[in-house]
């Protein structure tokens, strides 16, 4: 009979953490801000289709680093579970709060869990209020831990460098073009300090708006839209854009009821 | 709560398994006692006493379709409700009214929403108008039990087909069965004299502010003669509810805006009660 090789715990679970933070460093990083309006999503993603940012519920975005499957299954389970919970009791009872927890615990428990691989995933879950003050957004770490954050978060490769960097630009109440500006800014470093172009097609980008008249907040930032907030000088460019926004076609339903 | 009565409080399995869009699919995999088609029905005999919703009509016109509903539910000979609400959006471009046991309907209804709303969220893609129908007659057909003791539902569906460009009606029946409609349907007790008056009334090139006069017409007609339909109530403020859905979504008319159709009706029937007349020949 073999001796079984002996690991210290502590060992065990710095080797899990450092695989999943080498998952989670290989995939683009993205961000998430408040603005005067809502929250906004920025990330680089080539893909038209797989999306890294989502809407869960009416007032709650999901937005994932790391590997697709493991953070695609997270999203539909999270869809489900607001979907569930929503249905059973009411869809005010459906919390960025709850979901986060849930998900810590998802996460948590499939980290420590020696039985299963942890998962290279960093999910952001947010929520937009009645008005600034209101916002929440929580940050959720491979391990099953939760970061209450506040004004700006960045998850995935560069995480540290591009939250350090946000973190001394964003201010409250900037307008969506300020803070989608800030974020491509914050986007395009690379870890040498180095700057790089992102053009607008390769930005995937999501809104949380809470002046949107439908139930449901959460949308997409696309095309013309996209390139005219990017390229818009000033207030005045602003508004118009903003104005265009909840005119503009969108996934949603029940303006009123 | 469904997720935190486990110990470790972590999703169940069932919520992170990759499979089916359809959010019934799920419940019925996860909590199949929560879909309305999976309780156990005692097995009494006679009729349950519930409130009845009654009658909707829906006319199609170029560029969309107007689906509209009385506010009346009747229990036997009683009122239950007069200002009861029978028409719901079931996501931006279609609608569903409702007949039948109204607290039934009501829970179908938002099991519907919720299954296009699901699939819209995990597929990232709206079902076609098509594959919408369908669902829904999947679900009127899982109430059969229900409706054999007495509580049917049963809806009608109306939406704009983005593929198409144009407003389509859905008619169903008590089995689940599925019939589109061109023109003008209705359904509920006073459906077959709405149908008389929309029949008369209906051309093909109307515009949306007679197809909303219309469907108006058609529920006055209904209440006219049908006791469990309820006509415009001047006296207490209660309009028929009238939605229109067209390529830019649906809308549900203000109260001020279908109570101005009403009003305008009435003043003509006060002259000639019996509505409007169709030529001969």
């Amino acid at each position: 009979m073999s001796t079984p090789f002996y690991v210290s715990p502590q060992q065990a679970m710095a080797d899990r953490a450092e695989y999943a933070r080498k998952g989670i460093a290989r995939g683009r990083s993205l961000v998430v801000l408040q603005y005067a309006d809502g929250i906004v999503f920025v990330g680089e993603n080539p893909s038209r289709a797989l999306h890294k940012f989502s809407e869960i519920y009416d007032r709650i975005g999901f937005a994932a680093a790391g590997k697709y499957n493991e953070y695609e299954n997270l999203r539909i389970g999270g869809v489900r579970y607001a979907d569930l919970r929503g249905y059973t009791y009411d869809r005010d009872d459906v919390t960025a709060r709850g979901l986060a927890n849930v998900y810590a615990q998802t996460l948590g428990t499939i980290f420590s869990s020696a039985g299963e691989k942890p998962y290279e995933v960093e999910l952001v879950v947010a929520e937009v209020g009645e008005t600034p003050e209101g916002d929440q957004i929580y940050r959720l770490p491979h391990d099953g831990s939760i970061v209450d954050e506040h004004g700006s978060v960045a998850v995935g490769g560069n995480a540290e460098q591009i939250s350090g960097f946000l973190d001394q630009r964003h201010q409250d109440g900037m307008s969506l073009s300020e803070a989608l500006k800030l974020a491509v800014q914050a986007l395009s470093r690379d870890t040498n300090g180095s700057e790089r172009e992102i053009p607008a097609e390769r930005l995937e980008v999501a809104v949380l708006d809470r002046t949107r008249p439908q139930q449901r907040k959460f949308k997409r930032i696309t095309g013309r839209q996209l390139s005219r907030l990017l390229t818009a000088e000033g207030q005045a460019a602003t508004s118009e854009a903003e104005s265009e926004a909840v005119s503009d076609e969108t996934p949603s339903d029940e303006s009123e009821e | 709560m469904e997720a935190n009565t486990r110990s470790t409080g972590r999703l169940p399995a069932a919520f992170l398994t990759p499979g089916s869009s359809s959010f019934m699919d799920f419940l019925s995999e996860h909590q199949p006692e929560m879909l309305p088609g999976n309780r156990q029905l005692p097995t009494v005999q006679g009729v349950v006493e519930a409130p009845h919703g009654t009658t909707i009509v829906a006319v199609t016109f170029p560029g969309g379709v107007v689906l509209a509903g009385d506010r009346r539910a009747t229990m036997g000979n009683v009122i239950a409700q007069r200002d009861i609400e029978k028409v719901f959006p079931a996501d931006e471009y279609s609608a569903v009214g409702i007949a039948g046991t109204a607290g039934l309907a009501v829970e179908m209804v938002k099991l519907f929403q919720l299954e296009l709303e699901h699939f819209e969220k995990v597929e990232g893609a709206q079902l076609s108008l098509e594959g919408k129908a369908n669902r829904l007659s999947t679900m009127i057909r899982s109430n059969l039990g229900m409706a054999m003791q007495g509580l049917a539902v049963v809806p009608l569906f109306a939406g704009f087909d983005v593929d198409r460009e144009k407003g389509r009606i859905f008619s169903y029946d008590v089995t689940g069965g599925r019939s589109e409609e061109h023109g003008f349907a209705a359904t509920g007790s006073g459906s077959v004299f709405a149908r008389g008056a929309m029949k008369k009334l209906f051309r093909d090139d109307l515009s949306e502010e007679q197809a909303t006069t219309l469907v108006v017409q058609a529920l006055y007609d209904a209440a006219d003669d049908d006791s469990a339909t309820g006509g415009p109530d001047v006296a207490r403020r209660i309009f028929p509810i009238v939605t229109v859905i067209t390529e830019d979504g649906f809308r549900r008319l203000s109260d001020d805006e279908s109570s101005e159709i009403a009003r305008r009706i009435l003043a003509r029937r006060l002259e000639q009660p019996d509505g409007p007349r169709a030529d001969l020949l």
